[in-house]
């Protein structure tokens, strides 16, 4: 694996592979992120997206190829130091704890004392208070803090993972189709939330939902079958050959 | 932050944490009050035992109910606590002259009986009672730890992992089975007389043990509440639910998988140690794989999120066993089976289940309705008044 050189951008994924049995899931893709950007990738079925997303946090070992996080390689690092550097990740389904409430879920991902002796004598104090507080409030979920998270709508779930990220001051955050399953208010609901975010940090979604894709995306990265299509503005990849023929053709 | 606030902090929830202290309270005047006055002290010394199993059961409350890490290997860390015991009783009791009549006199007779001359390097840390107190809380320690570390560096957890603690509890029991000399083979570690000259056989030695594992029982059960009210608590809950997403927080899963692992060995060393003390012997028999497994059971049937389920869980079950063998020598196992297809069918959440989804709903809607008639009786004469 090379190291890659040194690059303003936040994040830089060059030349990244991996392959499953032979079987080339991500081919030789390279993007670059900058910092306060909103990046959207899209692309039909089996295009490696949620795979590319995989590798940069750790969750699977690349083949060959570099992800550079602020000109720092994390490529092959565990799982929690990625994210300790300030890369943060949503699943594609909800994942929260059910048998907690709001609020200790958002403690959780509190980014202070996460070893076993720091969590042991962590301590609520008016800081952390706060900061939950005022991610609470951003996630449409302040006056739901005691409730257990199970008992959540499927969207107020979504939006309490993505208030988890929030919690943890990333400058990196990817999602995992932020949206799916949520009504169209609450989607829209979700678009502002982002497009705040990006004011703060770093973001990269994965999308389906091509309205939503144009409500929110300034610049787009169209995989497809594991190599990028394109990459441009929102109209740009709307209006490209390739794209057309890809999502429609065949 | 500092360390004062910290811990206040914690102690603070405990001692405002109000069921927990009735509850507390409770069991301590049935263990400390109503049983000592009220049974013999044949079976005082029997509910002793049974409470260092629910030790083990407090123990798998913590890493199976709240870590998800099922072990039905207990049984291995319970035998650390009580042969270290039992090493240092029978050192005592096998002094020079009440062993004058062996090939070696000073050595343990079984050491004797199978050719051993000299007394194993490993057997000299239990001459002293403080290095033996010592090791009985450290060994269980490092035995989880090496034990499991690889497993849970390689996430290896779930059912595979209970199979692995089962193996290792069986690789024990064949080890000291196989090496009489040095532990007693399949004996165990008999003929227990005295603690540091204080003979234990005595029935007010017993009373006496009865009483210092009530109150070490307690006194591990506000530890085990201590944990889990701190943030490690919800991150165990957390990690057990949804593991990923810990690890996505920035969570090294594998060091707290390890700390909890060790917590609930220690507990259980420590209920090993004190059974030793009130039963008068150790033997593999004692700790081996169907052990491990009643282990499992009493924290079943008592309620695997409940530390006070546990501690009834594992008295309820080993009386139960108990009456019933005595009732039915040839049928205890089948009823015994019985009851344990029962709770696991019809109480999930076991004893602890019975309480807090009948019990309490009952009380809090009576308490409700207790609480609503008076108040709406001035209400009404406001009403009236305006």
């Amino acid at each position: 694996m090379n190291t890659g050189n040194n690059t303003d951008f936040l994040l830089a994924v060059e030349s990244l592979t991996v392959s499953f049995d032979g079987f080339k899931a991500v081919d030789d893709v390279s993007f670059y992120v900058e910092k306060d950007e909103l990046r959207v990738i899209i692309g039909p079925n089996g295009a490696g997206k949620t795979t590319v997303l995989d590798l940069i946090c750790g969750k699977t070992k690349a083949t060959s190829g570099s992800v550079r996080f602020k000109n720092q390689p994390i490529l092959g690092a565990p799982e929690h130091e990625i994210v300790r550097q300030g890369v943060g990740r949503k699943f594609q389904t909800p994942s929260i704890y059910g048998n907690l409430t709001v609020f200790e879920n958002l403690e959780i991902s509190y980014p202070y004392g996460r070893t076993v002796w720091g969590s042991l004598i962590f301590n609520q104090t008016s800081e952390v208070k706060n900061r939950i507080y005022e991610v609470a409030e951003k996630i449409f979920l302040l006056d739901h803090l005691n409730t257990p998270a199970d008992s959540l709508s499927h969207g107020q779930k979504q939006w309490l993972e993505i208030g988890m990220l929030l919690v943890q001051n990333n400058q990196l955050i990817i999602l995992d189709e932020p949206v799916a399953g949520m009504s169209a208010k609450e989607r829209d609901a979700t678009a502002v939330l982002l497009n705040n975010l990006s004011k703060e940090c770093a973001v990269i979604i994965i999308e389906h939902d091509m309205d939503f894709v144009a409500q929110i995306a300034k610049k787009v990265t169209v995989l497809h079958l594991g190599k990028v299509l394109v990459e441009g503005s929102m109209e740009d990849v709307q209006n490209n050959e390739k794209v057309k023929e890809v999502y429609l053709g065949h | 932050m500092d360390n004062k606030s910290v811990s206040n902090n914690v102690f603070q929830q405990l001692f405002t944490n109000k069921s927990f202290l009735i509850t507390l309270g409770i069991l301590a005047v049935v263990l400390m009050v109503i049983c000592p006055l009220s049974m013999s002290t044949f079976r005082l010394n029997l509910l002793g035992k049974y409470l260092c199993y629910a030790f083990v059961a407090m123990g798998l409350v913590m890493c199976w109910g709240y870590g998800g890490i099922l072990s039905m290997g207990q049984g291995l860390f319970f035998g650390i606590g009580g042969y270290c015991m039992a090493m240092f009783l029978k050192l005592e009791a096998s002094d020079p002259e009440s062993t004058s009549i062996q090939t070696t006199p000073g050595i343990p007779d079984f050491m004797d009986w199978n050719q051993v001359t000299e007394l194993p390097w490993f057997w000299y840390p239990f001459k002293s009672f403080s290095l033996t107190l010592l090791l009985i809380l450290i060994l269980p320690v490092l035995a989880s730890m090496i034990f499991s570390f690889f497993y849970f560096k390689g996430r290896v957890n779930g059912v595979v992992f209970a199979i692995l603690t089962q193996s290792a509890v069986a690789c024990v029991w064949y080890f000291i089975v196989g090496n009489q000399g040095y532990f007693g083979g399949i004996n165990g570690i008999t003929d227990l007389k005295t603690l540091s000259g204080w003979d234990i056989r005595t029935e007010s030695a017993q009373i006496t043990l009865f009483y210092v594992c009530s109150v070490i029982l307690m006194l591990c059960l506000i530890l085990c509440r201590c944990v889990l009210n701190t943030r490690l608590g919800r991150v165990l809950i957390a990690q057990r639910d949804q593991e990923e997403r810990v690890r996505f927080s920035g969570y090294n899963i594998t060091n707290f998988r390890l700390f909890i692992f060790a917590l609930a060995a220690t507990i259980s060393g420590i209920g090993g140690a004190l059974f030793t003390l009130q039963v008068g012997f150790m033997s593999p028999n004692l700790i081996g794989v169907i052990p491990s497994i009643d282990m499992v059971i009493f924290t079943a049937v008592g309620g695997r999120l409940s530390l006070f389920g546990a501690v009834y869980g594992a008295v309820a079950v080993n009386a139960a066993k108990t009456s019933f063998s005595e009732a039915y020598p040839d049928a205890w196992m089948f009823l015994y089976g019985l009851v344990f297809i029962l709770i696991v069918l019809y109480l999930p959440k076991g004893l602890a289940g019975i309480y807090e989804d009948r019990i309490l709903p009952w009380y809090q809607k009576r308490k409700n309705q207790e609480t609503l008639e008076p108040l709406s009786e001035p209400q009404s004469e406001e009403g009236v008044k305006e």
